[in-house]
């Protein structure tokens, strides 16, 4: 088992290492309301069963499209929305239980940076008032010291403390995100949500804004929750993957193996859709038919039957374990319970057998 | 290229400024460009360098505090700048040149089933009776992959994927010589992306279209470029063939960008470009990269001139004026 070095320059840990956060079957439905008593009508299946959890010290990243649960998997573990069921353990207690002072104090060691960084910064507020706003609630400073502390976290983040007292319009999308980030690591916490935080960025500056997080994770021992859609930029920045399709933890490995040799079909597909700037690679590109289904009324079986072209009869009636195929690479496929490693891949081969080989999954199962 | 394909579209030193309390903002500033016919031109950019402003300023649709708007756009032999507001709206805008604004799937109308907003075009500039828009806008919406039953649907059914169709759809169904796609797939999925741009080649090829595609996404652009410009505050800074742009960007901005771009399954870290790019109301006198760029030296201080260097590669940078650099 070869733990990655790590994009952040961290040395090679032993793979027994302590783990920060752990998501036990997290559930959280939306509840959908209609009619003139706004009954409840359905529910949004956002979240459904998802387990995963991040080291000590490490970027776990989370990919998916939009609308597959990655944003309200974060939100849930910060409690900033009430789950519908499961646990969250942060330090090994129970982040649903803990209630009044405790959860004050739990909330200074988990921080977010939210994607927007156009929409999260109060207009009104001069953006040192809002990175202070933290110290003020959760610290007993003073006045100067928390101006001093506003001023530390600027230079941090390579803005000038005399920054403070302006207001957000007055600074671009880059920097408003490093204000964002700031603000998240005034409190001095463990552990920081990041909520797709270049995705509103030009792709000039995405690049500072990613170093400046890793310097920080460096020197602070930060542990990051990354999630974010664009593969390429997961690939970057996170030690371990989870990727999610429609409220389901499809695939979760560590970032080489993942990304040398992924094992769902989705991930394959998913990365196969990744432009690459160079007109002269001609690749075969694996597109999948229609559009993701509604979470109001998810597939039977494996979610993703209805768009896989290696679906068989199996995967519409049961769904398949999330299970660890070797060296923490954990995938939910049902080719890889009846046949091998390479049964699962998205060959033109595999795909064109995909008709002889539904027999041969009648016959196993 | 085995034949040159004929010059569609020409534009020769269009300005577009803006007036507003401050001064004038030189969103475009003497953009040239040419466009082949059944290739597309992309335009690549960061926000706020004037990409948007430059596909208003062809399709003349100023806001109201349009100050400077001159220069030439040649549509084969025609300068349609010198046409007036009535005939270029009568014979030029969606019968000749037509446009996917930003965001076009979220500005579809509310209330008008899909069928009918693509033919609308069609009545409209090509003074079809509703019938014949209705069978034009059937076919189209069979061209870009939208299944026939969605032809009485509104635009809140379907998904992004489908309504960016339906958007790309209208601009199509008057056949235009030219389409501007501006950040077509910016707000879309990977897969939908992939999709969205594989549909796009497959147009060219059976329409004989030509398309400008304006964006910041290089990755994605690389897909449908034959010819890339790359523009930086209000002004193009680069332009070539696409197979020798994207592996050796020549000016040194295009080079930054590039280097920006996180790539899959690469070792190469992310580089990014320090500072931010010049307000537009009062740019830099000289060349307006030169505060940021690397290799700045005391020439930049001068505007640089558009070099010819590769037989057809044109930068604006003063580090080719000397024809071994």
């Amino acid at each position: 088992m070869v733990e990655p070095t790590g994009a952040n320059g961290n040395a090679a840990v032993p793979h027994e290492r302590k783990k920060l956060v752990e998501v036990n079957h997290l559930v959280k439905y939306f509840p959908v309301r209609a009619g003139l008593l706004q009954r409840v009508k359905a529910w949004v299946k956002a979240v459904d069963d998802v387990s995963f959890f991040i080291n000590e010290g490490e970027t776990f990243g989370l990919v998916g499209e939009s609308g597959c649960g990655k944003t309200t998997v974060g939100r849930s573990i910060l409690r900033l929305i009430p789950s519908t069921s499961g646990e969250v353990l942060f330090e090994g207690r129970n982040v649903f239980e803990i209630e009044g002072g405790d959860l004050k104090a739990l909330r200074r060691d988990m921080q977010i940076i939210f994607q927007d960084p156009y929409s999260s910064l109060d207009p009104r507020l001069p953006i040192g008032e809002s990175i202070s706003e933290g110290l003020r609630v959760h610290t007993d400073m003073g006045g100067q010291e928390r101006y001093e502390t506003v001023a530390e976290m600027l230079t941090r983040v390579g803005m000038r403390a005399d920054h403070a007292r302006r207001y957000p319009h007055e600074f671009s999308g880059g920097q408003r995100q490093r204000i964002g980030i700031a603000r998240a690591l005034a409190l001095r916490p463990k552990f920081i949500v990041c909520d797709e935080p270049v995705s509103a960025l030009d792709v000039s500056i995405q690049a500072q804004v990613l170093n400046i997080l890793r310097e920080l994770q460096r020197d602070f021992g930060l542990t990051y929750l990354f999630i974010a859609h664009n593969l390429s930029v997961v690939e970057h920045f996170s030690e371990r993957v989870g990727v999610m399709y429609l409220g389901k933890m499809v695939e979760m490995a560590p970032r080489n193996a993942l990304y040398s040799d992924p094992l769902h079909p989705y991930t394959q597909a998913l990365m196969s859709a990744i432009p690459v700037p160079d007109p002269t690679v001609r690749r075969q590109r694996i597109l999948l038919e229609g559009d993701v289904p509604s979470p109001l009324n998810p597939p039977s079986g494996c979610r993703f039957h209805t768009r896989c072209p290696l679906a068989f009869d199996l995967c519409s009636q049961e769904e398949p374990p999330l299970k660890d195929y070797g060296g923490g690479h954990y995938a939910a496929c049902h080719w890889l319970e009846v046949g091998d490693r390479s049964d699962s891949k998205l060959t033109a081969a595999n795909i064109a057998a995909k008709k002889g080989q539904r027999a041969a999954g009648q016959a196993v199962n | 290229m085995a034949q040159e394909n004929e010059t569609v579209l020409r534009v020769r030193n269009l300005r577009l400024y803006f007036q507003t309390r401050g001064g004038p903002v030189q969103a475009v500033d003497g953009v040239d460009f040419d466009l082949r016919k059944n290739e597309a031109t992309v335009i690549i950019g960061e926000s706020g360098c004037g990409k948007s402003s430059l596909a208003k300023a062809i399709l003349r649709l100023l806001p109201r505090n349009a100050g400077r708007y001159d220069g030439e756009i040649w549509l084969h032999d025609q300068n349609i700048m010198a046409l007036n507001d009535e005939s270029f709206r009568k014979e030029i805008r969606w019968r000749r040149i037509s446009m996917v604004p930003q965001a076009a799937m979220n500005a579809l109308n509310p209330v008008m089933k899909i069928g009918d907003q693509v033919a609308e075009p069609a009545m409209v500039h090509l003074n079809m009776d509703e019938e014949d828009a209705m069978k034009s806008a059937v076919r189209m919406l069979e061209h870009v992959g939208v299944p026939i039953d969605f032809l009485h649907r509104y635009a809140f059914e379907l998904s992004g994927g489908m309504r960016q169709r339906s958007a790309l759809a209208m601009a199509l169904v008057t056949l235009p010589d030219v389409v501007i796609l501006d950040e077509p797939t910016s707000a879309l999925d990977v897969l939908t992306q992939a999709s969205i741009m594989n549909l796009m080649k497959r147009m060219k090829h059976e329409l004989e279209t030509s398309f400008i595609l304006i964006t910041h996404d290089i990755a994605t652009s690389s897909e449908l470029a034959d010819n890339v410009a790359v523009m930086y505050a209000g002004q193009i800074v680069e332009v070539g063939d696409a197979r020798r742009f994207f592996p050796k960007p020549l000016h040194p901005y295009s080079h930054a960008l590039m280097a920006s771009v996180p790539r899959l399954r690469e070792t190469i870290e992310p580089e990014f470009i320090t500072g931010q790019p010049p307000s537009l109301l009062n740019p830099p006198t000289g060349c307006r990269f030169k505060d940021r760029c690397p290799r700045r030296f005391e020439k930049c201080d001068q505007e640089p001139p558009m070099y010819t260097r590769e037989g057809d590669r044109l930068v604006k940078c003063w580090l080719y004026e000397q024809p071994s650099a």
